[in-house]
């Protein structure tokens, strides 16, 4: 089994696709940042971002419907702003009883809770729109023309070219240890050993696979010298961004920061 | 199976929406700068074999996240990896390396925020890697020369990372007003707890295999030892900090508060038979928190003393040898 499928990215020739990787994530973290600057309780500003993040993955042809499956990936950590909905001080709406403690519900604390976890939802829609339609190089280069330091921006695409290989590896460690020692995938099964034993197996795999990984790095590092590599990362020089990605992301940059002055104004 | 555990998103990362504006832009430029320096460092420490040693070694780790073995019904442990990264390369190159793992977990498979990025990249590059730095140092340089060194200070070095950064996650969500702290960061800091044994029982692992194949990768860290002063302080005072304040912001001002305020809602939704417990966790929760305090403090300046100690002793020892 490969794991290529592993990549979020979705070919396709939508706009979002042809759009400039550098305009992409501009207006994806000026739109994550909108999101986190509206203030709790501006409803109609909410419904706007998610009109927005709709209307782009509408366009995207990536189906509203995979985006929104991959968004409730990050939704279990909505659990750790749970506890505000009782402990901001305000109206009371209604009361919990749980054995001995009563937990009331404030309406400050439901519109802080709500508006965090829609915070929440439309980024990360934001940010699979921006994975699935970019390919990893054009986000290299995207990183590139933010002034990321060209050092890192290598190590991020050597880092990327290598981890198929190793999730390759680790799979097939995985499956050695299945063979050999039974796993159970059904919780009702017990798997071989204590669960020391398995966890010190299971570190036993992680040493031999960063073995791996370190006579593998010696190895790349000989082939790059063999090539000329005398530590400069080079690359193509960036390509000028045409006339249409800056009137898209000026439209862009202008819908966000209305939106943002519509939320102060009304809601701060 | 695989693939699920790949991709659940674990309680470490945090996701946008969750910290405040300021707290992040704040956390970003913490973040940059210590990068920025690592670079630097690493580049005069490793000049050109840099780019392939931490991107393999990242990607590795990446991968090596997908390793879980079962618990109980169902759950699993797995690795974060900042102790293994830190004992493996030293703490600069493991800033770097785990600077690479977070961005591209945030970038392309959405596990953490973009803009709290920088603080992901904070709580398990920074904070990971110098608590894990500090803890390991200490452990090996009490064992001297001994093999137990390696072994109790990667697992110690292990737990203590998660730890303290899943109590300085807690910080950062009370910060924003996204939970409240005596809920958050005693609920990340026990869950670790007990996540941190899996991570340390995993680094032991690993260091039994490479302590018998390749001892020369761990020895090769006391070279880069000579540089490490400033981070093993660094891991010190942020232990020492997180220690001191999580207990404090969990029972104070906002704790006290919460307690009062469930306690007028009590009286009126339940009238006082249940007033007694709220009276007597108050002064319960305050001592508890200042005996932590209290602990925690002379537990570090007895590490520290001892550390000093021995460093000293054997400093003399290699001097009157020469």
């Amino acid at each position: 089994m490969h794991v290529h499928f592993l990549d979020p990215y979705r070919p396709g020739y939508s706009p979002v696709h042809a759009l400039d990787a550098r305009i992409k994530l501009v207006l994806t973290l000026a739109f994550i940042l909108t999101a986190a600057l509206t203030p709790a309780g501006a409803w109609p500003v909410y419904i706007l971002l998610l009109a927005l993040a709709l209307g782009v993955e509408i366009l995207s042809e990536l189906g509203v419907g995979y985006v929104l499956k991959r968004a409730v990936l990050a939704f279990p950590f909505v659990l750790a702003a749970l506890p505000v909905v009782f402990t901001l001080p305000g109206k009371p709406l209604f009361s919990l009883m749980l054995g001995p403690w009563a937990l009331t519900a404030t309406q400050p604390g439901v519109e802080r809770f709500v508006s965090i976890a829609l915070k929440s939802w439309v980024s990360v829609q934001a940010a699979i729109v921006l994975a699935s339609t970019t390919e990893f190089p054009d986000l290299l280069m995207a990183m590139r023309a933010l002034r990321i330091p060209r050092l890192l921006v290598s190590i991020f695409g050597l880092m990327w070219r290598y981890l198929f290989v190793l999730a390759d590896e680790v799979i097939r460690l995985m499956r050695a240890r299945i063979s050999r020692s039974g796993e159970a995938d059904r919780a009702d099964l017990k798997p071989g050993g204590s669960v020391i034993w398995r966890a010190r197996i299971t570190g036993g795999m992680a040493g031999s696979l960063f073995l791996r990984a370190f006579e593998r790095s010696d190895r790349i590092y000989m082939a790059m010298l063999a090539r000329g590599y005398d530590g400069e990362a080079r690359s193509e020089p960036l390509q000028r961004l045409s006339s249409a990605s800056w009137v898209t992301l000026a439209l862009g940059m202008l819908l966000l920061s209305s939106l943002l002055v519509f939320a102060l104004l009304f809601w701060a | 199976m695989l693939l699920a555990n790949f991709f659940a998103p674990e309680p470490m990362h945090i996701p946008d929406g969750f910290l405040s504006v300021t707290v992040s832009v704040i956390l970003w430029i913490v973040s940059i700068a210590v990068i920025a320096y690592a670079l630097r460092r690493v580049h005069e420490d490793l000049g050109e074999r840099q780019v392939p040693l931490m991107g393999v070694l990242a990607a590795a780790i990446f991968a090596g996240q997908m390793l879980n073995f079962t618990v109980a019904g169902g759950t699993s442990g797995h690795l974060m990896g900042a102790a293994i990264a830190t004992i493996l390369l030293g703490p600069w190159a493991a800033i770097l390396v785990l600077t690479t793992v977070v961005g591209v977990q945030a970038l392309v498979f959405q596990d953490g925020g973009l803009l709290a990025l920088g603080a992901n990249i904070f709580n398990m590059g920074v904070i990971g890697v110098a608590v894990s730095y500090f803890v390991y140092q200490t452990i090996q340089r009490l064992a001297g020369e001994r093999r137990w060194g390696v072994f109790v200070g990667g697992f110690l070095a292990a737990w203590a990372s998660i730890v303290i950064a899943s109590l300085a996650v807690g910080l950062q969500l009370a910060l924003s007003g996204t939970s409240p702290a005596n809920i958050a960061i005693p609920a990340m800091g026990g869950v670790h707890m007990l996540i941190g044994i899996g991570e340390g029982l995993i680094t032991v692992g690993a260091l039994a295999l490479l302590n018998a194949t390749r001892p020369d990768l761990l020895k090769a860290d006391k070279e880069r030892a000579a540089g490490g002063a400033a981070v093993w302080v660094g891991g010190l005072l942020i232990a020492l900090v997180l220690a001191i304040i999580s207990p404090l912001a969990s029972s104070h001002p906002d704790g006290l508060e919460w307690v009062a305020e469930q306690k007028g809602f009590l009286d009126i939704a339940r009238g006082p038979v249940y007033e007694i417990i709220p009276d007597y966790v108050f002064p319960g929760i305050s001592n508890e928190a200042v005996a932590t305090i209290v602990a925690g403090i002379v537990g570090t300046i007895i590490v520290f003393a001892i550390a000093l100690v021995v460093a000293y002793s054997r400093r003399n020892r290699a001097s009157v040898k020469n």
